[in-house]
Formats: structure tokens, C-alpha cells, sequence
């Protein structure tokens, strides 16, 4: 059910501040694409427009296209809840929520939207922590509440909640920046094997992880601090690691920035 | 827009929402992801409009019951303001009962309820000041919070408590201080003889000094919030120059909270000036005028309408009470409103 | 922060500090007395007044009677009878304005967190909310006189005075929401609605449970302040020294109410029943405080 993403000419408001200017790029399906580059360049607000998330903020505007699968998802008559429905996300800082317990957390998309179906949410929530390889280490204390688990696991825990509802795409802002590195290791393993099921555009600042996990790599950038970030370049990821085509790029990933 | 209310229709059209739409449909059987079907996706946008009309109506309905406060007092108090036989500002008399020949005025309830309410505030004021600046920079960090506690315990005590413990407790205890103030600084007007004897404990010295316990919560509560705002940086750098506990106190926590706790000292004074059981069981009624001397006794603007509770029979002469309630209500909006619009200027541009 | 202690016992050696003038010791120490005296003036009144309290009003709450009979039939001067007819009407007055104020206040509190942001709607509810938090509560009980007995002609009854004890009780209400609904993480909302989940869902099943305990805890203790109120209930409806469970018809009596009428009886007995129907008020009030605290330390939600 892996869908594309086109991205045209995508302008970001917030309020007067315009945040991220004119980005054109295309995510294939079954495919890890990822973002690069210094803080404050708008990658989390890139991937926020993904799914109608940026419009959430107060004064926040989105100019451009977004299509999926050739579909528009900023269309009027698209209904910004089915978008989301449709792209997943996942978040910087595991967020389970704190009243409901891990077996409530991962069906939580579908519970809150009216299954109620006990049998197939046993089922779901099995095997979406099976696929976020979490289900072994929780699998005896399903009722037990979702903050009750390590750092690493409520980040699986929120992605097995993401793909519980079986979205089209994933997108994730640093999901392991606040984990250690085993747990790391283990999320982009994970990553590898979502990668069969799902289109997955991941914000990272490790590029080694970016290496990794990705088959392309976006890289964007900042003209000066207060303008609008750009799209720099996005290639295949080797490529834009051994041999990139903008200069900037390359101070950037050989760390003579700035 | 009108098609997003509309899904019924938009599943026949264009189809441009397609493959947003199509998910249920292509996901396989017992895992289908998206279980509600088109016609539930109307209900879901519906209970969004819903739920957010409620919420905006009841915003509205608490800007309309304020209005219809206002509104409801005026009509009710106009008829009897019109039968009034004498001027409602200046009068001194309250001659409600009989409707035919209503005699009402506000001269001296205005009186009493301004004087007990600054006495109050006087007392407190300072009193308020100090226990905030106890509780945010002196007391140890581990009691400030049972400190801080048991002033707000002065809250949960009903002023009908409040009111007997003033009349039969307080009272006796301070009228020979009151006896001794009206003898040596009698030359004084506001010490001077008032309208019943200064030994009686039943007059806006005792209800004053009963009231600044009632308001004290109020007023520590504000000042102790902004005082503890100040930032650390202001408090470190005055530290740092060598400033003595005292100093840092006077150069920035008193500047940074100052209009905080003037903010909430006018919440204290809103509070006092609409108080009511409390006074009504203290202060004695009399006929006779005050002399504009803390030692007189009557009746507040609160007091009265209280007192006049029982003869609550026929329109004309509620109308005069609500007449009064009306002013009270007018002063006390007028005096939140400041306090609030102080309260929120402070610290500004500090931080 | 402790060289202002003088070190006094210190050998005459070369001072390592600076010493500090002695008019500038004096003000520091003068300060930290006059501020820790102003702390210890507000504690005395509270002392007094429970002591008070306990003093005169405990032997009535000794006697069986007083928590199962009311003072019907009794003389002024007969001592004895109970105050189960006041219990039963503060509480029934009490949960009534809960019932309405509880989920008007909610409501009003999502409004203004939810949805209103910055808008002008918003900004003038919340005025008019602390317009309301400040109302004295004489007016509120003078305007449903006006609006339900005048205007609409009903009898003075208890719930007449739950209707009044609504307008205070909902300033409160829509406070403790506010200040619930704004500590829930944004992060929350956030992922409930990459779920997929609509806003109106979002703020029912995620936002609002997180906030549970916070706003119960708040709509107690603002039970609490309101059950004390009397001054609405002096105009509202007449005291019965009968038990009446009809809100809707006859005096209804209520620990207040009974505190002030029986004030009027000047006999021993009159102050018998009198003390002992204010430290059942305060007992009843602190023991809804106390219910309260343990609520918000035992059931609250951890957001991190
Ligand atoms: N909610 C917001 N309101 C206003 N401006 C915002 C908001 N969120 C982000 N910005 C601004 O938009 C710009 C891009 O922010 P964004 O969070 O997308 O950067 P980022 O590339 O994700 O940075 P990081 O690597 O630190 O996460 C920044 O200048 C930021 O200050
Ligand atoms: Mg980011």
C-alpha cells in the first residue's frame, strides 16, 4: 500500500516568518528517504507539511503542492484528518499516551476512531509491536501504562501506535535522538524492515544513521540565519555522500560548516 | 470547503481524494486500518463543527450572563429608582418599606462599606507584603509550602464563621484598644466618637480588622506568585555585587512584583467591599448618622441588602436593594477590571 | 548569601571579607524579623478562629443525635435535635450547582484553551470570567431573584440558591480546567491527531483524561468554598428546621443558613446549636479539601 510523495514548489509561513522556500523533491514508494542539514534549516517543518501537522500551529501557511500518488492532500476537499490517517508520524520525544496502557497506546488510532472490535484490536496490537519488535519484552504486562516503559521501547511503542493503523507513510523527526545507541540500533533495524511495508521520509542530524538507513538523502540548508531554508540537493544517498554535486553539501557532511 | 462537509458526494465526484479515500477499501479484510466507512466520515467532521460551536457558545455565554447581570439588576431597580421620594446618591435615609413612599439612599452604606473596606486594607496590605516576601525568599524551601498552605487555609474559613468569631471573640478583646484610641487620639476625626459607643466592638473598626483576615489570603496568593517570578538572574546579579539578603529584596523582587502586588491588593479591596454575612452579624444597625469615624457602626452596601433580606415582598421595595446591588456590582466590576489590568502589566519588559 | 550573618566569634585576624556597615546589618536583620512577624500575625487569627471553634462548638458533634436528627419541633431553649437537615441541604444545593457548573466551566475552559488562542471571543470570556471570579455573592444571589423569582415568577427554594452558588462556583471551574488543560503536552495532541484522530476526539479521549484528576481535584475544592456561602441564601430561601430534600419547594435549611439564624436566637441553646453547626461547616469543608489533596497526589497523570 506504499504510496509516493511529490513535492511541489512548497512554501512554509509561520505567521510573517517565511521558514522553508520553493522545495521541489519526489519520495518513491518502499523507499527511506532522509533529511539532512543544520539546525533551524526546516526540515521538521518539511516533513510536518507531509501531513497537514504544520497547519496545527497557530498561523501557520502552507503554499505548494504535496501529492500523493498523484493526489493532491492540500486539495479543499480532502479532509486533513484522513491525511494524517493516511501518513503516519512519528516524534522526536516518544510521546505514549499517559492515561492508557501499552495495549491501549498502539490502538489507540482505531479505538479512538471507533473499533471496537476486541478480537481484531488483540490481533493489531500484536502484531504491530511484533513488527516494532517490541512485543517479546511487553507482551506479559500489555496493561501496565505506556510510561512505564524505557525510552527506547515507548519510541517503538509509538511506532508500533503509528503503524497500527497501517498508514501509507511513515514520517519520523529524529526518532532516536534521545535514545542510546543500542535502542538506536534497534529502531534502524526497524527501519529497514518497515521499509518493505511503507514510504519512509526520516529527519535526522546523525548521517551516519542517514547512511545507513536511507536509499536517498535530501540535504537542506540555511542562505543566513532569518531567511527562509532551502532544498540544497537530494540525491542517492552514496552518491551524495562520496561525491555531492553542491559545494555546500560537502562543507556540510565533511564538517567544515559555517 | 462546502464539499469537505459533504463526503457522501465526494466519493461520487473527481475522485481527487482517492487514494486518501481509497485506504479502507485496498487494505485486506481483518486488518483493515480505517474501519468506519464514507458515511462515518461525516460524522466525524460533524462532531468536530459541533464540539467547537459548543465550546465558542458557552465562551459567549459567560460574556452574556455578565451582561445579563447588569442588564436584569438595572430593569429591576429603575421602577423603584423612579418611585424613590428622595435623591438615591445622597440621601442618608433607607425607608424601604412601604412602596407607596420609598426613601432610599446610599449616602451612608457608601460610607461604611468604604470605610471598613480601606481599614481592611490598610491592615493587609502591608501584612500581605510581608508573608509573600517570607515565603519567597525567606523561609526555608522545605516549610515554604505548609507556610504557604495554612495562610490559604484563611480562605476555607465561611465568613459566616469569620462573622461570629468578630462579633463574640474578637470584639471584646480589642474594644479596650479601640476605647484607648478614641480617648488619646480622639482629636483625630477618624478616631473620634462615631454614631454608637467605641467600646461596643460593633463598628468598622472590628469589621475592618475582620475583613483584612478575610482578604489577607487573597492578596499573600497574587504577590507571592509574582514575587516568585522574579528571575534568578536579577536576584544572582544583585548577589553578586555583594548585596545583602535585604538589598536584593528592595533593588529587584519589590521593583519586579510591585504592580503584582498592587493588582492583588485591589482584588483584596474588590473582595472586602462586597463581603457581606460576615458584616451583617457584626456591625450593629442604627438609625443614627454616622460621624465619619471608624468607630460608627451600620450597614454596607453588602450588610443592607442582607438585612433587608426579610422584607422581601412586593417589587418596589426589592428594587431599592437591587438599586444597591447594582452600585455594588458596578464598583466591584470597576475595581476587578483595574486589578486585573494592573495585575497583567506587571513585570512586563523585566523579564 | 550567609556573609551577611556577622561572624562576630571570628579572631581579630585580617578580615578575609570586606566587613559590612552596620546600619546596612541592622536593616538586613530588621527586614528578615518584620517579614517573618508578618508571617506569623496571619497565623494567629487562623489558630484562634479553629480553636474557637473546637472550644465552643465540639460538644454538640458529640452527641449521636446531632448527626442523624434536625432541630424540628425543638424550643429555643431546648438543647438536643441535629443538623442532618443542613447536611442534606448544603449538599444537595452543592451537587446540584455541580451539575451545572461543572461541565458549563469545562466547556468554557476547552474554549479557551482549545480553540479560542488569541481571539478577541477569547480574550473577553476571560475577562469576564474573573469579572465573575470577583462578583460579590450577595449580587449573584440579588440577580436570580431578580431573573428567576421576579422575572419568572417561581418560589424562593434551594434551587434557587444552586442556581446563584453556579455563578460563583463557575469562575472557579473554568480556572482549574485552564490551568489543567495548559499543562498537557502539545506533544499529545500532536500524535493523537497523526493518528488520524479528529480534534473534538483528540480533546475528549486524550487531552481531557490527562487533565482528569487536576480539574477534579479543582472542582472540589471549589465545592468546598462555595458550601460556605451564605449571603445568597439569605434571599434565596427560607430556613426550615425540618429535614426537605425538595429543592424545588418550601425552605430548605443548609449549614450557613443555620449558623446565621440560629444566631438570632439568643438563648444558650441558640449558641449551642449555632457553634455547633459552624465547626461542622469547617470539618465538612476541610474534610473536602483534605479529599481533594489526596486525589491530586494519588491519581495524577505523569506527562513528564
Ligand atoms: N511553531 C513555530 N512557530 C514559529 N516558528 C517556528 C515554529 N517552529 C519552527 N519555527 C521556525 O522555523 C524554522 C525551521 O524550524 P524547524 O523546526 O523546521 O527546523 P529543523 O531543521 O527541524 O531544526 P532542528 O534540526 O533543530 O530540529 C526555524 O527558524 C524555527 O525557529
Ligand atoms: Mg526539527
Amino acid at each position: 500500500m506504499a504510496k509516493r510523495l511529490d513535492i511541489k514548489d512548497l512554501n512554509l509561513h509561520y505567521g510573517k516568518f517565511h521558514a522553508v522556500e520553493d522545495v521541489t523533491l519526489q519520495v518513491q514508494a518502499r523507499s527511506v528517504t532522509s533529511f539532512i542539514g543544520p539546525s533551524g534549516c526546516g526540515k521538521s517543518t518539511v516533513l510536518r507539511a507531509l501531513n497537514r501537522m504544520h497547519e496545527v500551529i497557530a498561523g501557520a501557511r502552507v503554499d505548494g503542492k504535496v501529492l500523493l500518488d498523484g493526489e493532491d492532500i492540500y486539495a479543499p476537499s480532502v479532509d486533513p484528518v484522513q491525511v494524517r490517517r493516511t501518513i503516519g508520524m512519528v516524534f522526536q520525544r516518544a510521546n505514549p499516551f499517559p492515561t492508557m496502557s501499552i495495549r491501549d497506546n498502539v490502538v489507540a488510532g482505531l479505538k479512538l476512531t471507533g473499533e471496537k472490535n476486541k478480537k481484531k484490536l488483540d490481533e493489531i496490537t500484536e502484531r504491530s509491536l511484533r513488527s516494532a519488535n517490541l512485543w517479546e519484552e511487553v507482551k506479559d504486562r500489555l496493561h501496565k501504562p505506556g510510561g512505564s516503559l524505557s525510552g527506547g521501547q515507548q519510541q517503538r511503542l509509538c511506532i508500533a501506535r503509528a503503524t497500527a493503523v497501517q498508514p501509507d507513510v511513515l514520517l519520523m523527526d529524529e526518532p532516536c535522538s534521545a535514545l542510546d545507541p543500542i535502542s538506536t540500533l534497534a529502531i534502524e533495524d526497524l527501519i529497514a524492515e518497515l521499509k518493505k511495508d511503507y514510504t519512509i521520509v526520516i529527519v535526522t542530524h546523525n548521517m551516519q544513521q542517514a547512511a545507513r538507513v536511507s536509499d536517498q538523502t535530501a540535504f537542506f540548508n540555511l542562505r543566513a540565519v532569518g531567511e527562509p531554508g532551502q532544498l540544497v540537493e537530494i540525491e542517492e544517498t552514496g552518491k551524495l555522500f562520496s561525491n555531492p554535486n553542491q559545494k555546500a553539501t560537502e562543507d556540510y557532511i565533511s564538517g567544515r560548516f559555517g | 470547503m462546502t464539499d469537505s462537509t459533504k463526503p457522501e458526494q465526494r466519493s461520487e465526484g473527481t475522485g481527487t481524494a482517492g487514494a486518501l479515500r481509497g485506504v479502507p477499501e485496498e487494505a485486506p479484510g481483518p486488518e483493515n486500518p480505517t474501519p468506519e466507512s464514507p458515511s462515518d466520515k461525516s460524522v466525524v467532521r460533524l462532531g468536530d463543527r459541533i464540539f467547537r460551536s459548543v465550546a465558542t457558545g458557552s465562551g459567549i455565554f459567560v460574556i452574556a450572563t455578565i451582561a445579563a447581570i447588569g442588564i436584569f439588576l438595572l430593569i429591576r431597580a429603575i421602577p423603584s429608582l423612579q418611585a424613590n421620594e428622595v435623591s438615591f446618591l445622597f440621601s442618608r435615609e433607607w425607608q424601604t418599606g412601604d412602596p407607596s413612599n420609598l426613601r432610599f439612599g446610599i449616602l451612608d452604606l457608601a460610607w461604611i462599606t468604604v470605610a471598613s473596606s480601606l481599614v481592611a486594607l490598610i491592615l493587609a496590605m502591608p501584612i500581605a507584603c510581608g508573608i509573600a516576601l517570607f515565603l519567597t525568599q525567606y523561609a526555608p524551601r522545605v516549610l515554604a509550602r505548609p507556610f504557604a498552605y495554612l495562610v490559604d487555609l484563611l480562605a476555607a474559613v465561611p465568613s459566616v464563621v469569620y462573622g461570629l468569631w468578630g462579633a463574640l471573640v474578637l470584639a471584646p478583646v480589642i474594644s479596650p484598644f479601640a476605647v484607648w484610641l478614641n480617648n488619646n487620639l480622639g482629636w483625630i476625626p477618624i478616631f473620634a466618637d462615631g454614631n454608637v459607643p467605641a467600646g461596643s466592638g460593633a463598628n468598622v473598626f472590628t469589621a475592618g480588622i475582620v475583613l483584612a483576615v478575610m482578604i489577607l489570603p487573597i492578596i499573600t496568593g497574587v504577590t507571592r506568585e509574582v514575587f516568585a517570578r522574579t528571575p534568578t538572574a536579577h536576584i544572582e546579579g544583585a548577589l553578586a555585587l555583594g548585596a545583602t539578603k535585604w538589598e536584593v529584596v528592595r533593588t529587584t523582587v519589590w521593583p519586579f512584583g510591585r504592580n503584582g502586588f498592587i493588582g492583588g491588593s485591589m482584588l483584596g479591596l474588590g473582595r472586602a467591599l462586597g463581603e457581606t454575612v460576615a458584616l451583617t452579624i457584626i456591625l450593629s444597625y442604627t438609625y443614627t448618622p454616622p460621624n465619619y469615624s471608624i468607630f460608627d457602626a451600620g450597614a454596607t452596601f453588602a450588610s443592607r441588602i442582607a438585612l433587608g433580606s426579610a422584607e422581601f415582598n412586593n417589587n418596589l421595595s426589592v428594587g431599592a436593594y437591587i438599586a444597591a446591588g447594582l452600585v455594588l456590582f458596578i464598583v466591584t466590576f470597576a475595581v476587578n477590571a483595574l486589578a486585573r489590568w494592573i495585575e497583567s502589566s506587571s513585570g512586563k519588559g523585566k523579564e | 548569601m550567609r556573609t551577611d550573618t556577622a561572624d562576630v566569634e571570628q579572631p581579630a585576624a585580617d578580615p578575609a571579607f570586606q566587613y559590612l556597615s552596620l546600619g546596612r546589618k541592622l536593616k538586613n536583620n530588621a527586614a528578615t524579623v518584620v517579614f517573618t512577624a508578618a508571617f506569623l500575625i496571619a497565623v494567629v487569627p487562623l489558630l484562634w478562629v479553629l480553636v474557637t471553634l473546637l472550644q465552643r462548638g465540639l460538644p454538640p458533634l458529640l452527641n449521636a443525635d446531632w448527626w442523624n436528627h434536625s432541630f424540628y419541633g425543638l424550643l429555643p431553649s431546648d438543647f438536643g435535635g441535629g443538623i442532618y437537615h443542613a447536611l442534606v441541604g448544603t449538599i444537595e444545593q452543592a451537587l446540584v450547582c455541580a451539575l451545572f457548573s461543572v461541565p458549563l466551566g469545562v466547556t468554557v475552559g476547552i474554549f479557551l484553551i482549545e480553540y479560542g488562542q488569541n481571539s478577541r471571543l477569547a480574550k473577553t470570556a476571560t475577562f469576564m470570567v474573573d469579572i465573575l471570579s470577583g462578583l460579590p455573592s450577595i449580587v449573584a444571589g440579588l440577580f436570580i431573584y431578580a431573573l428567576w423569582i421576579t422575572t419568572f415568577g417561581f418560589d424562593r427554594s434551594g434551587f434557587a440558591v444552586s442556581l446563584s452558588l453556579v455563578l460563583l462556583m463557575l469562575p472557579l471551574v473554568v480556572r482549574t480546567t485552564e490551568t489543567m488543560l495548559r499543562i498537557v503536552p502539545d506533544e499529545l495532541r500532536e500524535a493523537s491527531y497523526a493518528l488520524g484522530v479528529p480534534k473534538w476526539k483528540t480533546i475528549l479521549k486524550v487531552v481531557l483524561p490527562t487533565a482528569l484528576s487536576g480539574i477534579v481535584t479543582g472542582v472540589m475544592l471549589g465545592l468546598a468554598r462555595i458550601m460556605g456561602e451564605t449571603a445568597p441564601l439569605l434571599i434565596l430561601v427560607g430556613y426550615s428546621r425540618a429535614i426537605n430534600f425538595n429543592l424545588f419547594e418550601g425552605p430548605m435549611a443548609s449549614l450557613p443558613l443555620t449558623v446565621y439564624t440560629a444566631r438570632k436566637t439568643s438563648t444558650e441553646a441558640g449558641e449551642y446549636r449555632m457553634w455547633g453547626a459552624a465547626l461542622t461547616l469547617v470539618l465538612l469543608i476541610m474534610l473536602i479539601n483534605l479529599l481533594a489533596t489526596l486525589i491530586s497526589k494519588f491519581f495524577a497523570v505523569k506527562t513528564k
